[in-house]
């Protein structure tokens, strides 16, 4: 009750409450992550059970137009699936899929970032060079290249079995490197600060100082990071599915959907692209905006690029 | 500056032995090099004999020396599909993703820094808060999207662009290049906005970031109080400084552009190394993919020493004591 | 009415989001040709922020919002930017704290110094540089002719704000604005630059306002002090009266936190409390939570500043009878 005090009078809830783009930012992001958990519930088709789809159904228009189906609201998809439940379906893997990779990589992140960080010297030089490298070859050339190995390793078939985990450990592995950096840098702030002299003068063990001490001085950087690595992590992710590295198009993500739609574009089937492509730009959008609202708002210092 | 641009010379020189290292491991991993030369029919006991006879028996680290030196002599490998050196195959699609990065980091730098440097001097005001609402908006909008959006509105409505392919190219020197000819410009036109899309909004907010900082500075300050023109003040005291940060983020950026190409390639079917890569991929294979992984991370050391050095240059302080 | 500067009432408020918070409170003075003032106080007494609004250049949100500012009989606080900008650099110059952090890093030496007189001159580059030359021996650099060339880092701090001297001086302004120009120097080279200072404006004849917290240094530069305390001006009068014989309360404080050369090992008098910010002055004498000797009526109303019966400076404080005994107090000591 103290600390739900504490936060309805914090600078925090005040920012939010004036800011306008935060708020709407806000909602729209809770009620697609809503959408997304509760789609098994509230999707009207089940684009997962192949026996309730009829090919004949394929690239229906949506409903409002001239040959429109009630039945399918935003219309149907290549393969006569309902297009607004398999969105939804999309939409839930993609945030899976994002939430599992951005939590990987601040684990790695964080790891590397306090280690490189707390111990210095060589340890650090060496560790950074490796994220400073893998940087400047861009996280979505690093995932690009780690799916495609990992895809000729295991063969088409294998990999969209195991697709899921398979993108979490690729995206993970891919940008942990933006959490190492900036881990590293509020580390060396916090690492000379008085209350830090003061917790190793009265003996604590170095192991205890990292993880009790200064970890939680490194926590509103890592906030804002992960917003934006979210977003980050769902755009590699349809990125992949684009390029079909990720997810199948039997349980397609918003990018395998919107990949499958786009051979189609041509003969007039703009709906099967545009609606996951609407969904996607919205979702990212919205977490971008909060992202940058949050940086504002919390103002820690950053690791530039 | 000597020592500097040997120092990071060496430095490029150990990351691309790691990438070898990364691209032999993969190849001893998953490809079969007997299979890239004489294809699957042939009985097992040629089989060994062929592996016996290219060393593939041989301990780790001798085939990885082998590997490495062949390399520096432009030997990556035979392509399984192709029946041709990789190298060879590589090389020959270079010219359309290159001519592609051009055009796109072409149009990245024109917009960027007039409107970056807008937005630093007018934070306030309405054009100002449409750029930065339009960038992040941009930012949220994958290539592949946008590319597929521009086809949508501007071949398949519109009529006023092809969709697809490099259309015609002239060939100078063993480079074919789409810059020569009206038809190759304007199939050039979709592919470069698209994938331009993706880094502009970044260099905007770079731009405008640096600069508003570099505006709050003593030295600006002072440039006012000496009664400076406010075009001197911004265009060359306040940008000259912005440039420098600019260059070292931006560089790499831009070679980061390649990463996006195979995005950009897969939509409008731009025969590039993006596009061949991808399509190694389809066909396991896997000289040539890791051909084009070595041949890109060179690609990309490169630009990012070029960088380093150029920023050497730029940077008076780096340029006299030879330190950073 | 042949004042070189006049500020009157002059008024300088920030535009937060809160509201406007006032910087500078009807602040007056004026300086003759070739005379020199020192504005004395703590740091954000508003010293540098009156300064810097006498060539309206004070950093965003800052405005001014009432007062005017008469430079040889014009008015700058109505003048467009393109005519204060004749005016910056030209006529009136400034010299900043920092010399690390006030010359461009990446433009050199010479450029920085002919675009100034470019600025304000129609010459051409040859002629801009030798003027440069001629200002770089006034300030004793050593070869300028090769210094012409380098960027500000290959030169020590002393020598950089010898440059910005030299950079101020450049078009013979009528007024040098000096900003703390020793505070963030080695105290070896403070004084050396101050002299350099003090001896070019007396041989050109330039007007000089010295911004500092060092009522030693001005004492030795200048001819007229203003005392500054939370945007105001407490006291003012010629330099020997508010050195030998302080009237505010402040200043004597100010006066009693000078090490005293001939009582080594004294104790050193602090004024207690500190400045308050400008978001909560206080009501009446902003002075007066820090004051020995305020009265009932400090409480309520501000003090004017007013001329003092019986001398020469002026002060702003209802306890003036009180001031004097504390004052004569002090000297029996």
């Amino acid at each position: 009750m103290k600390q739900w005090k504490r936060f309805k009078n914090s600078y925090f809830l005040h920012s939010f409450k004036r800011d306008r783009v935060a708020i709407v930012s806000f909602v729209v992001l809770l009620t697609l992550i809503l959408l997304s958990i509760l789609a098994p519930v509230i999707a009207p088709h089940n684009p997962y059970d192949t026996t309730t789809i009829d090919i004949m159904n394929a690239e229906m228009p949506p409903s409002w137009m001239e040959d429109g189906n009630p039945d399918f609201v935003l219309g149907t998809d290549i393969q006569g699936r309902d297009l607004l439940s398999t969105m939804l379906y999309g939409l839930r893997l993609s945030v899976m899929i994002g939430c599992g990779a951005v939590f990987l990589q601040a684990i790695i992140g964080i790891f590397i970032g306090m280690i490189s960080g707390y111990a210095g010297g060589k340890v650090d030089a060496f560790l950074m060079r490796i994220a400073d490298v893998q940087l400047s070859f861009s996280t979505l050339m690093v995932a690009i290249m780690i799916s495609a190995i990992f895809q000729v390793a295991f063969g088409v078939g294998r990999y969209e079995q195991l697709a899921v985990p398979l993108l979490v450990l690729i995206i993970g592995l891919a940008e942990w490197p933006q959490y190492a950096r900036t881990v590293r840098a509020s580390v060396l702030g916090e690492k000379n600060k008085e209350y830090v002299e003061a917790a190793r003068v009265i003996g604590l063990s170095s192991k205890r100082i990292r993880w009790r001490h200064i970890l939680p001085n490194t926590m509103s950087p890592v906030l804002v990071i992960s917003t934006i690595q979210v977003a980050n992590a769902v755009m590699s992710e349809a990125a992949l599915s684009f390029l079909g590295l990720g997810m199948p198009v039997t349980k397609p993500s918003l990018g395998s959907l919107i990949n499958s739609g786009f051979e189609y574009i041509f003969s007039g089937s703009w709906w099967i692209t545009l609606f996951p492509g609407i969904l996607l730009v919205v979702f990212v959008l919205v977490i971008n905006l909060l992202g940058d609202w949050l940086r504002d708002v919390l103002n820690p210092k950053l690791y530039k690029g | 500056m000597f020592a500097f641009a040997v120092r990071r010379i060496t430095q490029a020189i150990i990351v691309m032995l790691v990438i070898g290292l990364l691209g032999f491991s993969i190849k001893q991993k998953i490809g079969d090099p007997v299979r890239d030369i004489v294809g699957v029919s042939v009985s097992v006991a040629e089989r060994d004999a062929l592996r016996e006879e290219l060393g593939l028996n041989d301990p780790f680290l001798a085939q990885y020396v082998r590997f490495i030196k062949n390399a520096v002599h432009g030997d990556l490998g035979m392509s399984f599909f192709f029946k041709r050196p990789t190298l060879e195959v590589i090389l020959s699609k270079a010219p359309a993703t290159l001519e592609l990065v051009f055009a796109s980091s072409l149009i990245i730098i024109l917009l960027s820094i007039p409107l970056g440097i807008y937005t630093a001097i007018n934070p306030r005001n309405l054009p100002s808060r449409i750029i930065m609402g339009g960038s992040i908006v941009g930012v949220s909008i994958p290539v592949f999207l946008t590319a597929i959006i521009l086809i949508y509105i501007f071949a398949v409505e519109l009529h006023w662009l092809p969709s697809y392919g490099r259309g015609e190219t002239v060939n100078v020197w063993g480079w074919e290049s789409g810059f020569l000819t009206l038809d190759g410009l304007k199939h050039l036109i979709l592919p470069s906005i698209a994938l331009s899309s993706i880094m502009l909004p970044l260099f905007i907010r770079l731009i405008r970031s640096e600069m508003m900082e570099t505006l709050e500075t003593e030295y600006v300050k002072f440039a006012w109080a000496k009664g400076l023109s406010r075009r001197r003040i911004w265009f060359l005291h306040a940008f000259k400084n912005t440039l420098l940060p600019v260059i070292t983020v931006g560089g790499v950026q831009l070679g980061i552009l390649i990463a996006y190409t195979i995005l950009t390639e897969t939509v409008f079917q731009w025969q590039g190394m993006g596009f061949m890569f991808l399509e190694a991929v389809e066909r396991s294979d896997t000289s040539l993919l890791v051909a084009y992984i070595i041949v890109v991370g060179a690609l990309f050391v490169v630009v990012n020493t070029i960088v380093d050095l150029i920023y050497g240059l730029v940077n008076p302080t780096i340029r006299i004591t030879g330190r950073k | 009415m042949d004042h070189l500067l006049e500020v009157k009432d002059l008024e300088v408020k920030f535009a937060l989001r809160m509201g406007d918070l006032t910087a500078i409170n009807g602040v007056s003075f004026t300086l003759d040709r070739s005379e020199r003032l020192g504005l004395v106080g703590e740091s954000g007494a508003g010293k540098s922020v009156t300064g810097f609004s006498i060539i309206n250049l004070i950093s965003k949100p800052g405005y001014i919002s009432g007062g005017s500012v008469i430079f040889e009989g014009r008015d700058l606080t109505r003048l467009t930017n393109e005519g204060m900008r004749h005016i910056r650099g030209n006529l009136i110059s400034m010299i900043f704290q920092d010399p690390m952090m006030t010359l461009n890093p990446v433009l050199t030496i010479g450029t920085q110094m002919v675009e100034t007189l470019q600025a304000h001159m129609d010459i051409s580059r040859k002629e801009a540089e030798d003027i440069s030359l001629e200002k770089l021996r006034k300030v004793h650099i050593p070869s300028p002719e090769k210094r012409l060339q380098q960027y500000p880092h290959e030169f020590s701090g002393g020598m950089r704000q010898r440059i910005v001297v030299a950079i101020a001086l450049l078009t013979d302004p009528a007024l040098v604005i000096a900003d703390e120009p020793t505070t963030a120097l080695d105290v070896t080279i403070q004084a050396e630059i101050m002299e350099l200072l003090l001896e070019l404006c007396e041989s050109e004849g330039t007007g000089l306002i010295l911004i500092t917290h060092d009522l030693a240094v001005v004492s030795q530069v200048t001819q007229k002090i203003a005392v500054m305390y939370a945007g105001k001006i407490v006291e003012a009068g010629q330099t020997e009266d508010i050195i030998d014989n302080p009237r505010h309360p402040y200043t004597q404080g100010l006066i009693k936190a000078i090490p005293d050369g001939r009582n080594p090992g004294a104790r050193l008098n602090q004024i207690p409390g500190t400045m308050p910010s400008l978001i909560d002055i206080p009501p009446g004498c902003s002075f007066h939570p820090r004051c020995m000797i305020r009265g009932d009526i400090c409480r309520h109303e501000s003090p004017a500043l007013k001329n003092i019966h019986g001398y020469r400076s002026m002060a702003a404080c209802h306890m003036l009878d009180t001031a004097e005994k504390q004052a004569g107090a002090n000297v029996t000591k």
